[in-house]
């Protein structure tokens, strides 16, 4: 009894934290992640749970925010667009351990959002911006990445 | 001559590297006509459609869960529009290497479960999908008739909720295409959405 309670209370926090880190955000929070100015490189991945090729890239991102201090990796989620539940972000951040800041875009027209987050995209995911935040240089790319690219893409704003 | 070489090589990756990613059509321009294996084996090209005044060419495929939230829409706008004056056309453009779901063998049965009765095109060599600069699915494009030419008149989504069909406020295909058959110009040309990419060869 007292281990099936423990192990409740365990699977409780977990999905606790899951729900922590994957914060649900508005379209302005978003943007003010993208704009604001510092010293760091920003790496922005917008991803879904649905996205194979998302889900396979993902690895990459979480090895280059565990590697580069000077880098911050945030994993944008747009599930919302198909389901309104973002239970399925929940259990696929616990089930995946992700470390990067995870967020959950909570927002309805994405065909007036998308635009907003940057003007080439078409809205077909995977797609990552680099920003370096000091002077702003940034790089998009709208497809998946493979081994290495990160770290060319980071170069060429930096 | 080493350095000359070393030069144009150098300027050979500066035109690579700076030429843009995408190309496709935009509002306005004439589609070339393109020729494809339909799910009942036969070829059907776009200037099939001699007596249209308009097309909607659908890039679209099994797997992607867009597609699938999608599919009764589409099959409902097959059968809104008449085949000769305004067919619906679907093309399936990923790579089926990378994406086993959506080989031609699949497409042929998914047309046949889903009732499929417009054409459901295998685009193989990913050129169709590529001239039009499609890069989701489903990635809408209503064409109009000008003369024999076929001109883009829409590009972007069917409407403006993927998730909910009941909850829909924009028709953008529906419109462009009551627009086209009324000689008006969409009031919506151009429209963004979130989807799957089309899987491209490596």
């Amino acid at each position: 009894m007292k281990k099936l309670l423990t192990t409740l209370l365990l699977a409780g926090a977990l999905t606790a934290t899951a729900q922590e880190q994957a914060k649900m955000v508005k379209l302005p929070e978003l943007q003010e992640l993208i704009t604001s100015t510092g010293d760091n490189i920003k790496v922005i991945n917008f991803w879904a749970t649905w996205c194979a090729p998302c889900v396979k890239e993902m690895p990459l991102f979480e090895k280059l925010g565990q590697e580069r201090k000077d880098v911050k990796v945030t994993l944008v989620s747009l599930d919302l667009d198909l389901d309104p539940d973002p239970a399925k972000v929940h259990k696929f951040v616990a089930r995946k351990k992700l470390q990067s800041q995870v967020l959950i875009l909570d927002e309805k027209d994405p065909n007036s959002y998308i635009e907003q987050i940057e003007k080439t995209w078409s809205g077909a995911l995977p797609a990552t911006i680099i920003i370096n935040s000091k002077t702003g240089q940034r790089k998009f790319v709208e497809r998946e990445l493979h081994e290495g690219e990160l770290e060319k893409l980071i170069a060429e704003v930096q | 001559m080493i350095r000359s070489i070393l030069v144009v090589a150098v300027c050979m990756f500066v035109l690579v590297a700076a030429s843009p990613v995408r190309v496709g059509y935009e509002v306005g321009d004439t589609v070339a006509d393109f020729k494809l294996k339909n799910t009942d084996g036969k070829m059907v090209a776009l200037s099939d459609y001699k007596e249209a005044k308009g097309a909607i060419v659908i890039f679209d495929c099994n797997t992607c869960p867009y597609s699938k939230a999608y599919n009764n829409r589409i099959v409902a706008l097959g059968k809104k529009y008449t085949s000769k004056t305004f067919p619906l056309i679907l093309v399936q453009s990923n790579d089926p290497s990378i994406s086993p779901g959506d080989s031609y063998d699949e497409m042929v049965k998914y047309a046949a479960n889903h009732g499929y009765d417009f054409p459901y095109l295998f685009d193989e060599t990913q050129n169709v999908a590529k001239n039009f600069g499609a890069t989701n699915t489903p990635h809408a494009f209503v064409l109009k008739k000008d003369g024999s030419a076929f001109k883009v008149a829409y590009i972007g989504a069917i409407d403006d909720n993927a998730k909910d069909a009941s909850a829909v406020t924009k028709r953008y295909v529906e419109d462009a295409v009551d627009a086209v058959t009324n000689n008006k110009a969409a009031a919506t040309t151009k429209t963004k959405a979130i989807g799957c990419t089309i899987k491209w060869a490596e």
